[in-house]
């Protein structure tokens, strides 16, 4: 006898995804259910870095060549203001009260605090050079920035926006990220290849994780976005030209499996339900979508040129 | 000549690495500076160093000729001390006149050749002809380039002097005689590439497009291995090259990234170790867990033999870069970086 169940299921709640597109200048913006291109937005030139605004209203745009950020309305799909920020910015963090901006200002070893509702940058914080990765902890206290060329996770104290430790790790760090809980943070090096997680409060590396992939030449195991699943128990990291996603366990900091994805992976988000994981490939102008339950690529969404950034929000 | 080279070639590039050296360290408390020392001759030269050497400095970074090195390592008090050589590409350096205190940071020219050879065995083009100078640098040039040929069984087909006046051009009509020249030099010889050994660039600029049968040109000129080029926008590079030009008012060379790269070893190895201690930073950057970030991709570090920077090589046109090598393929058991220049079985040099 045969029998056939038809599946049928409707969202919690709609989602959709946008992706910066470097080299084409635009945001693709897709459906989160069925991964369709729902508009492509026009935007500043090399959007890199884009982060959702608390209400969920806004996108926020590090348009890097065009020198300045631009703040993307999610109803309308345009462009509505333009924010200041220094030369060249590529990535920035969102203070947890959805108020304060800090922005890494690659050419001039310096983050500025971009206050949202002046519109202005209020100050100016001299870190190392080349400063890209930036995070803030969820006490809304300690802003972490990497500085790629000095090697170095810088800890920010936010009140008095003085450098309160600099921790050595290896060379390229490229991305920060709190954990969940503020104890820890997940630094990745783009040159050695490599993730360290430092404890927030003694500032010590804690471990070091390497990446062995014997198939992938050395050179091309780049650290680069790193994300933590909501229950605490993976990290997702992105390893650029290797076109792998690290799984890596936090509680033994074991790697347990590569995923194959498109080529040069940069950054990735998550699911509203944290069931997919979706990552921007810069070469293969595409978005891989992963599994996160059976830790498999299930799909590739071709997108614009060169994406970097992916963003789910409502 | 076109584009002299600039008369701060390599000072600008030891600057922007101090201005990055202090920018990290000043957040481990470490305070750098540069005493920049220039003179006309070997003896005041050395009469100099040797006073810096009585006063305490112990970290040099070298523009010189060879000899000139060796001599200012073997000054007393200079084992003591690092000198990183930033811009001497000669082999002998690197081989029976190393020194254990002589760190290089400019590819060596068997790593050049060795760069090229890579590149032209993966295109297939394995039959070359060799022109070559006639000032003594063009022959180590050619010497570098006869060994890797071998090493990457590359066949010489011709392997000839350039004695051609290279004052000829300056002539109102001098470009019918250039060309008739390396139109008769190039004849009756089959080959795929015309390799040239003219580091002062003499006449290697009068090569292309005047040959007998259509051929490129490599080596000091057409498709040049460097360290670094302006041409290079790779692997985060572009910061690099800007962070330069702001400083500069010109773009970086060779030289100039050669000696960023011999300051930001010393600032390197100095932030890793927590140490300005002489002894200390030379261990650390012979040791195997320096590593250096030189935006070409992989980390660069130290050969344990011969005390050269291992690295990948550019090569690249006047405007144009065309690849950079280890190519695909050329593995070394522990390294790739190390398919260039002489491995340590091979080397000559016993610290």
């Amino acid at each position: 006898m045969l029998s056939f169940f038809l599946l049928s299921c409707s969202p919690a709640w709609a989602f959709r995804i946008f992706v910066s597109n470097e080299k084409d200048n635009t945001i693709t913006v897709l459906d989160g259910t069925s991964l369709s291109i729902i508009a492509t937005v026009p935007v500043g030139a090399r959007p890199r870095g884009i982060v959702l605004s608390k209400d969920g209203n806004s996108l926020y745009i590090c348009t890097s060549d065009a020198d300045h950020i631009e703040v993307l309305d999610l109803k309308t799909l345009t462009v509505t203001r333009t924010l200041p920020s220094g030369a060249d910015p590529e990535f920035m963090a969102l203070s947890r009260d959805g108020k304060t901006l800090y922005v890494a200002n690659e050419n001039n070893s310096e983050v500025s605090v971009l206050d949202l509702a002046q519109g202005r940058v209020t100050s100016e914080i001299e870190v190392g050079v080349e400063p890209e990765g930036m995070a803030v902890s969820p006490d809304d206290k300690t802003v972490v920035c990497t500085s790629e060329t000095t090697s170095m996770a810088h800890f920010i104290d936010v009140p008095t926006h003085q450098v309160t430790a600099s921790v050595l790790v290896g060379t390229r760090p490229r991305f920060a990220v709190f954990t969940k809980d503020g104890a820890r943070v997940w630094v990745s090096s783009e040159v050695a290849g490599t993730v360290a997680v430092i404890d927030a409060a003694t500032h010590k590396v804690l471990t070091t994780i390497h990446f062995d992939l014997p198939e992938v030449p050395k050179a091309s195991i780049q650290a680069v976005g790193i994300n933590l699943s909501a229950d605490g128990k993976y990290a997702f990291i992105m390893l650029g030209p290797a076109n792998r996603v690290a799984v890596v366990d936090t509680k033994t900091f074991a790697v347990t499996k590569y995923l194959l994805v498109g080529q040069r992976v940069w950054h990735a988000d998550f699911s509203p339900d944290q069931k997919f994981l979706y990552t921007a490939n810069g070469i293969s102008n595409d978005m891989s979508v992963i599994d996160v339950g059976a830790l498999d690529v299930t799909q590739s969404v071709p997108v614009g040129q060169s994406p970097w950034g992916v963003v789910v929000g409502p | 000549m076109l584009d002299p080279p600039p008369l701060d070639e390599g000072i600008q590039g030891a600057r922007v690495g101090v201005a990055d050296d202090s920018l990290t360290g000043r957040f481990v408390s470490q305070h750098y500076t540069l005493t920049e020392t220039n003179a006309d001759n070997e003896a005041s030269l050395l009469e100099k160093a040797g006073k810096m050497l009585a006063a305490g400095q112990r970290l040099f970074v070298a523009d010189l000729p060879a000899a000139t090195l060796i001599k200012l390592a073997d000054l007393p008090g200079a084992h003591a001390g690092v000198i990183i050589d930033a811009t001497n590409t000669d082999d002998s350096l690197r081989a029976s006149l190393c020194r254990a205190d002589v760190l290089h940071t400019m590819p060596s020219r068997a790593m050049l050749a060795d760069a090229l050879m890579q590149y032209l065995v993966l295109k297939k083009w394995t039959r070359i002809m060799l022109l070559t100078g006639r000032d003594p640098d063009d022959k180590l040039y050619a010497d570098a380039i006869r060994a890797s040929a071998a090493k990457f069984q590359v066949t010489i087909k011709a392997d000839r002097p350039w004695s051609f006046n290279p004052a000829a051009q300056q002539a109102d009509t001098g470009h019918y005689e250039v060309n008739d020249e390396v139109a008769k030099a190039t004849q009756d010889i089959s080959y795929d590439v015309l390799v040239v050994a003219d580091e002062a660039d003499n006449f290697g600029d009068e090569l292309a497009y005047r040959t007998d049968t259509p051929r490129p040109v490599a080596g000091t000129s057409g498709l040049v291995p460097s360290a670094w080029s302006p041409v290079m926008d790779e692997y985060a590079s572009t910061q690099l090259q800007l962070r330069f030009h702001k400083a500069a008012g010109r773009w970086m060379t060779n030289k100039d990234y050669g000696a960023w790269l011999a300051v930001r070893a010393i600032g390197e190895a100095a932030t890793r170790t927590g140490s300005s201690d002489p002894s200390t930073l030379i261990a650390y950057l012979h040791g195997a867990d320096f590593v250096l970030s030189g935006y070409k991709g992989p980390e660069l570090s130290f050969r344990s033999w011969d005390g050269q920077l291992r690295q990948p090589v550019l090569l690249a046109d006047a405007r144009s870069l065309v690849s950079i090598s280890p190519q695909p393929g050329f593995l070394h058991e522990t390294n790739d970086l190390d398919s260039l220049g002489v491995d340590q079985p091979e080397s000559a040099c016993h610290f």
